[in-house]
């Protein structure tokens, strides 16, 4: 048993890392696709219902990650909850789009795309492209990639969150660590029987 | 009163046409031959159309959006729903964006603003669904859903809605999704769902031969009104369906009998790809 636990260790703190880079990949594709200033993955963390910044490519930097806002909070928390992509340019004009969430980034832009990041029939987080060279008319070929970018950058994020909660639990955050380890320290017989009551568990949840 | 009761105040026999009644009741009276879009809202304004959008507000005063008749706001504390007026305006500039489509078509119709933006993600579908369900009971013609869910919980509620909605002759239109997911209320049949075309024309509808999305509406490059009496340029299916809304506040402006299906079949009739462009 404990060699297994270490393996799925290793596994898991591996895999954490790469889906990281594998979402910070993604962001860094969506401004290079958009020839954008900056591109963005915000997490929504459900018990504090906010938006969290994961990833950023770009304007802003490494520096915004960890941020956090009110999950309804501008175009990014109408994203989130409507489930809609849009895109919209000249926010300068406006005096107050998203003035607290952009501010507290010391960065206003011109033009946003944003697109909600869904896995299921779960909304995880929303996609930001910001300030694309407003030279050419946005086409519906572009909505198109960036709804493809989207799905992606979810299914990046779903399999962070993934690694995440299968760490936690390895480092005794949950009943199954507890579990498990009662079982690494049990003796032969007792281990024997509670794998067979974890299978019997097993059939149950089928 | 929930809005599902109303069945039960049909008179009975509710399910059956008895022959006596004749053949003519169901159509209006000077439904055409050949449905044109001159028979269909030529010279009309939208006057006496009452319009709701169920989005992040509508911001007061706002020169592209004019008169807003009133506007409330969906709110969430614990289990507990509220629905009240509400003087904040618009939260995202979206529904401000919305209404000004709606009245960029319809100059003369009646505006009404319901916000279920606000209550946080976790707020969201109760939120939207107490709105929607408070819009079907004020009886608005048309309602504007710019805006979907995944959550399947909410599913069976939602589809219940939309099918009180389209039996009390209010129209349901709906953004469809542009991306490869499951929400709604847009696949239902009950709405008119709508996703975008690239035509700049606002008053060009193209049908979709194969649904669920029914309709295309301009959604491409649009110059919308947005916060702080701006104006911006934006794209999305959040912004085709307004264009939509627009319209059949025109037809049923002009054509106060119609039906939801009666105006779906105006809409598709005058649609770009079904001959309709007269």
């Amino acid at each position: 048993m404990t060699d297994l636990r270490a393996a799925v260790a290793a596994g898991v703190l591996g895999v954490e890392e790469g889906y990281r880079a594998l979402l910070r990949a993604t962001v860094d594709v969506a401004r290079a696709i958009f020839h954008a200033k900056a591109s963005s993955v915000f997490l929504l963390d459900e018990d504090a219902d906010e938006l969290v910044f994961e990833a950023v490519a770009g304007g802003g930097s490494e520096s915004l990650v960890g941020r956090r806002f009110p999950s309804s909070t501008g175009v990014a928390g109408w994203v989130l909850v409507t489930r809609q992509p849009l895109v919209i340019d000249d926010l300068a004009q406006d005096a107050r789009f998203s003035r607290d969430a952009a501010e507290s980034t010391g960065y206003v832009p011109r033009s946003l795309m944003a697109v909600p990041l869904l896995v299921e029939d779960r909304v995880l987080g929303v996609l930001e492209v910001l300030d694309r060279p407003n030279v050419e008319p946005f086409t519906l070929a572009e909505m198109d990639l960036l709804g493809l970018l989207g799905n992606q950058a979810a299914i990046a994020l779903d399999l962070l969150q993934r690694a995440r909660r299968a760490r936690a639990a390895l480092n005794g955050e949950g009943e199954l660590a507890r579990f498990a380890a009662r079982l690494e320290h049990a003796s032969e017989e007792r281990q024997a029987a509670g794998l067979d009551l974890l299978r019997a568990l097993e059939e149950l949840l089928d | 009163m929930s809005v599902l009761a109303h069945e039960s105040e049909e008179e009975l026999p509710a399910w059956s046409f008895p022959t006596s009644a004749g053949e003519s009741s169901l159509l209006p009276s000077d439904w055409p031959d050949r449905v044109t879009r001159e028979w269909a809202w030529g010279g009309a304004t939208g006057a006496g159309v009452r319009v709701c959008v169920l989005d992040s507000g509508i911001e007061l005063d706002h020169p592209l959006v004019g008169t807003v008749e009133r506007s409330v706001a969906v709110s969430k504390d614990g289990s507990e729903i509220t629905i009240a007026d509400d003087t904040a305006g618009d939260l995202c500039g979206h529904g401000t964006a919305c209404a000004g489509i709606i009245r960029s078509l319809a100059p003369e119709c009646e505006l009404t603003s319901v916000r279920v933006l606000g209550a946080g993600y976790t707020g969201s579908a109760p939120v939207l669904l107490a709105g929607l369900e408070w819009a079907i009971e004020q009886g608005f013609e048309i309602i504007n859903m710019s805006l979907s869910t995944t959550k399947k919980q909410y599913v069976d509620r939602l589809h219940e809605l939309a099918d009180a909605a389209y039996f009390k002759r209010t129209l349901l239109i709906a953004s469809a999704h542009n991306m490869p997911v499951e929400s709604f209320p847009w696949r239902f049949a009950a709405v008119i769902s709508v996703g975008s075309h690239e035509a700049p024309d606002p008053f060009v509808v193209y049908a979709n031969p194969r649904p669920p999305v029914e309709f295309f509406a301009r959604g491409l490059n649009v110059d919308v009104a947005w916060l702080g009496g701006a104006t911006i340029n934006a794209t999305g299916n959040s912004f085709a369906t307004p264009h939509v809304a627009g319209i059949c506040a025109l037809i049923l402006g002009k054509h106060r009998d119609l039906t939801p299906f009666q105006v779906k079949s105006v809409l598709h009739l005058t649609a770009l790809n079904v001959g309709g462009g007269a």
